[in-house]
Parts: C-alpha cells; sequence; structure tokens
C-alpha cells in the first residue's frame, strides 16, 4: 500500500467499469451483468431503474461496499477493487438510509467528517461553518441531529459527503421518502455543486429526477444496461412524442388491437387501470380520430388525453412494464 | 477547495489520521456522556459490594467461611470480592461500550455505514472502536477500585496491596481483550437478539467467572475425583482476568501469572480476529 495507483486506463473518464458484475451468495442470477459504465469529470450521471435493477449494487461497488464477482472498475484513476482505501479518499457517498452520527450535533457530524479526512482542526471547523451557512443549517449547527426534519438531515448528509471535495458525489436515492418541496430543494442544491465542476452519479427510480438533474442517463433493468445516453436523446430514440391515454368502459383488449391497426404511429398499446395507454409518433390531429374510431368500433370513450414522452415512456418500451412495478 | 481526482495521499497516511478522528469522536462522546458512564459503571459493583461487604456482615448472613473469628471470613472475601469486581466493570464495559453500541449502528442508526466510508482499510474502523472501549474499561476500572474498597461494614477489610507491574500491565491488556470480546459478540448478535447475549453469554461468563470465589478453591466441587467446575470454567476468560486481578490488587493465592498473561492475550487475539472478520462480513457484501 504506498503511493496512489494512476492507472493509464480511465482515459479521461471519472468513472470507468469493464465487464463490472455481481453475484450474491446463494443468487441464481447476477445482480449486475457485466456492466460497461463510463462517466466524465463534471457530469451528474444517473442509474436509472426500478428497484431490484441492479443500481445501489452498482453504486455499492464503486464506493467499495460491495465486493465484485469479476470485472474491473476504476474511480478517478484508482482501481476500486485494489486499493479500495485509496478509493474512499476520492469519494462522498450519500446513502439511502439517515446514517448520520445521533451521539454529535450537527456541527460536529461535519466537524470529525473532516477530521476523518485529515483535513486538520482549524480547517475542519472552517469548512464546518462555511458549509452549515451554505446548506441553511446555521442556525441548527449546536442541536443534535434528531431535531432536524427528513429533509434538513438529508442535506447534512449531502454537506458531509462534500466535506473532503471527493472527486465523485454518490447518491442512492436521494430524495426517496423526502416530500415534494425538500426534494426540489435537494436537486437545487446538486445543480449547483454541479456547475461549480462536482461530478455526481445518482441513482434514482424517479424519471422525473433523472430527466431534471442527469446529463446522461443509464436506463437498468436485471443488472443491465438497456440503453444510455442525454434524456433527451434517449426521449428522440423512441420514436414516439408523446403518450395517449384513454378511459374506457368495456372491453380494452379489442380497442387496443383496433387503435394500433387503424392509427397510424401507435405503438406499445398497453391496459392500465380503467383504461389504455399507448405510445403516439405524432400527437397531431389524434384525438379526434381515436374518438371517431372508438365510436364507430361502438366503444364509449370516458375521458382522452395526451402528454408528453418522458423517461418512463422510453423504459416501458424497452422493458414493456412501469418503472413501478 | 480544487477537486483532486487522484488520491493526494498514502493509505497509511490517510489510516493514521482517520484512526485518530475515530478514537477522538469516541472520546467526546464519552465526556458528553460521562455522568451515564459513571453511573452505569458503579451501579453493579456498588449493589455488589453493598449487599456482600455491608448488608451481610450486618445482618449476620455468612460469607467466606467464618472461620476465622467475628469478621475475619468476611474480610478473608473482600479480599477475594473486590479484585473480582474490577475484573467485572472491566468486562461489562467491553461489553456495553463496544457490543452493544455496534450492535446499535449496525442495526437501526446504520451509523456505521458512513464511518466505513473512511478512508482506511475497514477492519481500522472496528479497532478504533476497540481502543476507544478498552480506554473506557481503564477508566472504569480506575473509578471502580477505590469505590469497591471503601463501601463495607465496620470490621469487613479487603486486604488489598498493590502490585504496580501487574496493574500497569495487565489492565491495560484486559481492557483490550474484553473490548475484543465486545467486538465478537457486537458483531454476532442482532440489536433483537441481544438480550441473548446477556442472559447465554454475559451472565454464565459472570457466575462462572472467579468474580465470587477463587479458582484454586473450586477443587472441592468434584464428580468422582475429577474436578468438573474448576475444569469446565478454564474456558471462561473472565477467570483468568478475575485470577490476574487478584494478583495485581491482592496478596491471596491465585492463578500462576504465566498462565494468566498468554491466556489473556490469547483470548485478546482470538477475540480480535474472529471479530474483525464478522465486521468485515457484516459491511461489505
Amino acid at each position: 500500500m504506498g503511493t496512489p495507483a494512476s492507472l493509464a486506463t480511465s482515459d479521461g473518464h471519472i468513472i470507468k467499469t469493464v465487464d463490472l458484475s455481481k453475484t450474491y451468495p446463494e443468487m441464481d442470477v447476477p445482480a449486475v451483468d457485466r456492466l460497461c459504465l463510463e462517466v466524465l469529470p463534471g457530469e451528474i450521471f444517473g442509474l436509472l431503474g426500478p428497484n431490484g435493477a441492479g443500481k445501489t449494487t452498482t453504486a455499492g461497488m464503486l464506493t467499495t461496499r460491495v465486493v465484485p464477482s469479476s470485472g474491473q472498475a476504476i474511480v478517478g484513476s484508482v482501481d476500486v477493487i485494489r486499493h479500495p482505501s485509496l478509493v474512499k479518499q476520492l469519494i462522498g457517498v450519500v446513502s439511502q438510509q439517515n446514517t448520520l452520527d445521533r451521539s454529535l450535533t450537527v456541527r460536529e457530524n461535519l466537524y470529525y467528517h473532516g477530521l476523518l479526512f485529515g483535513l486538520g482542526t482549524r480547517k475542519s471547523r472552517q469548512i464546518s461553518d462555511e458549509l452549515l451557512e451554505k446548506f441553511h443549517l446555521a442556525n441548527w449547527g449546536d442541536k443534535s441531529v434528531f431535531a432536524l426534519s427528513g429533509g434538513m438531515a438529508q442535506r447534512l448528509m449531502v454537506a458531509r459527503a462534500i466535506f473532503h471535495s471527493p472527486a465523485v458525489l454518490f447518491l442512492d436515492e436521494p430524495t426517496a421518502g423526502l416530500d415534494p418541496q425538500s426534494r426540489l430543494a435537494l436537486w437545487e442544491i446538486l445543480e449547483d455543486l454541479n456547475s461549480k465542476g462536482q461530478t455526481i452519479l445518482l441513482t434514482t427510480h424517479y424519471m422525473e429526477e433523472a430527466d431534471q438533474l442527469c446529463n446522461r442517463v443509464a436506463i437498468m433493468d436485471h443488472g443491465k444496461i438497456l440503453a444510455l445516453d442525454s434524456p433527451e436523446n434517449l426521449k428522440k430514440s423512441l420514436g414516439a412524442s408523446a403518450v395517449l391515454t384513454v378511459r374506457l368502459d368495456g372491453e380494452k383488449k379489442g380497442f387496443a388491437d383496433l387503435l394500433e391497426r387503424e392509427i397510424d404511429g401507435v405503438t406499445n398499446c398497453r391496459e392500465i387501470q380503467g383504461g389504455l395507454e399507448a405510445h403516439v409518433a405524432s400527437p397531431e390531429k389524434l384525438l379526434p380520430k381515436v374518438i371517431s374510431k372508438a365510436e364507430a368500433g361502438g366503444y364509449s370513450v370516458l375521458d382522452i388525453g395526451l402528454k408528453e414522452a418522458t423517461l418512463e415512456t422510453v423504459f416501458i418500451n424497452l422493458t414493456g412494464k412501469d418503472l413501478r412495478d | 477547495m480544487a477537486i483532486a481526482q487522484v488520491p493526494t495521499r498514502t493509505t497509511l497516511a490517510s489510516s493514521w489520521t482517520a484512526l485518530g478522528a475515530l478514537v477522538r469522536r469516541d472520546l467526546l462522546v464519552l465526556k458528553k456522556n460521562f455522568g451515564e458512564f459513571v453511573g452505569r459503571t458503579l451501579m453493579q459493583p456498588l449493589l455488589l459490594v453493598f449487599v456482600f461487604l455491608y448488608v451481610f456482615p450486618k445482618i449476620g448472613q455468612g460469607v467466606g467461611g467464618g472461620s476465622r473469628g467475628a469478621t475475619g471470613g468476611e474480610s478473608a472475601f473482600a479480599t477475594v470480592l473486590v479484585p473480582g469486581v474490577v475484573a467485572i466493570s472491566i468486562m461489562f464495559q467491553g461489553i456495553q461500550s463496544v457490543a452493544v453500541q455496534l450492535s446499535q449502528e449496525f442495526g437501526f442508526t446504520r451509523e456505521i455505514e458512513d464511518r466505513v466510508g473512511a478512508p482506511c482499510p475497514i477492519w481500522l474502523v472496528a479497532v478504533a472502536r476497540v481502543l476507544s472501549g478498552a480506554a473506557q474499561g481503564l477508566i472504569s476500572a480506575v473509578i471502580v477500585f477505590p469505590i469497591a474498597s471503601v463501601v463495607h461494614a465496620r470490621g469487613v477489610q479487603a486486604n488489598l496491596s498493590f502490585h504496580w507491574w501487574i496493574v500497569v500491565t495487565l489492565i491495560p491488556l484486559t481492557c483490550v481483550a474484553m473490548t475484543s470480546l465486545g467486538l465478537l459478540l457486537g458483531t454476532s448478535f442482532e440489536p433483537r437478539n441481544i438480550g441473548l447475549m446477556f442472559g447465554f453469554i454475559v451472565l454464565p461468563l459472570v457466575f462462572l467467572g472467579g468474580t465470587y470465589y477463587q479458582w484454586t478453591r473450586l477443587a472441592p466441587v468434584e464428580i468422582g475425583s475429577f474436578h468438573w467446575l474448576q475444569t469446565l470454567v478454564l474456558i471462561n476468560p473472565l477467570i483468568y482476568v478475575s485470577e490476574g486481578m487478584r494478583a495485581a490488587l491482592t496478596t491471596t493465592t491465585h492463578m500462576h501469572l504465566y498462565i494468566i498473561y498468554p491466556v489473556v492475550a490469547g483470548f485478546g487475539v482470538i477475540f480480535m480476529a474472529l471479530g474483525l472478520r464478522n465486521f468485515a462480513r457484516r459491511v461489505l457484501s
């Protein structure tokens, strides 16, 4: 264990994995299956997928907590598998659960993190004060962490994770369980950090979060990446620009067949609660067409709507199922 | 602050500062909760010496054989009990400060998640906890000893004499060994099973750990001519600790020191090795 290992293989990427795999003991299928991932410095990179897709395992391997079964991973030019202790100098981690030190005050949680990362007492004190100010926690500095709301605790965890200026900030489902307001506040914080050059890798199953925040998104399912691009390009690649929803009485399967047969550009028609959802290539003059086809076919439409395609649409297109499934 | 894309410090350097910070954090928490620490440290020893060395002589309940006149037997018992009380205090401190704490941090608080993110090998996080636990064990030995030796009925007097070189070597060694036991127990039991740990591990250790009696006096407990109890308790690490405290603090008969030192050290090494293995298994997946 000597000098920081400098591997040339990351070639400009701040995270690079080659065939990274993890199979947990007593599991037949790999949680992560030969994953190849490249993250550029300065990106907000999102791993989007349903529960069990392998996002958290991927983040776990990159943050040294999950031991890969095979493959390679490099973070900031350090081999994660061979030098986990060195990698920990380069990363900041915000986990799903609240892991704040319950025995310490809000300020002490930051201060001792600084000491842990070798910043020295004076510098740690100074950075603690700056971060308390920046994360709007200055009035809470001397309070117990028990006094914090969920959103505040989350902010403190982010402040703690960036304390030592990590090359990559990892966030695992950062807004799961937060109220909408706290979620927006956290997004703002992350965008602000990113604008100052912070590379961020986050896992999420909220498509809005990936859409809103990420420069690039890897859509994962069953341990594999199904698609990887910017949210805009992912949506463009669909060939569908909108999602049609129709609520109707009666037999839905027949109506779905009718739509796909009779109207150009209707794809991925599937049943949802009380009606149907379908991807459409062009929303123009679509609604009158749908209604007239429905009437001609003897179906009574209760409600009809069009909305823009989202990453969820992309996910459904790729897997045939909901993100929430 | 500029963002470094490569590590700026060697693992050795970052581990050293991390170890220091982990121990400092634990000592700060100890300082914050010092009253509580003293309370829980003193409660059990105080009750033990109060009942055995004050109440029993007062009500004429015989302990210690009582063959050498009015209080002679009781004083002899006091001489046996005071080192035993110091021994269980050290053991309880190891269990309290490491086992109970760790099991909570692995369980509902999840604090361990963050601590193992420290820029050092994962095992060092556990070692840091053992070191600060050992420091707490030392402090508890220092505060329990005077209390245990002053609470007694008139005429009952523990016959204490310090063997300094044993005190300054054996007590720290014992503290590390007993906090290593705490590490092993804390990484083996889920928080919901802590009650089981006390019932099935801690209580037998205490009652069969030579706290209230000398190991050499167990010989009469026999089946045929087999000293079964005296043999059985040899698997209990607390026996060696209690006998060691007798060697350090009194002039009564005790096990040979050349058995006590290597066995306490050996138990310490085994507990530490198994504890670190469990710790890594719990943290990594």
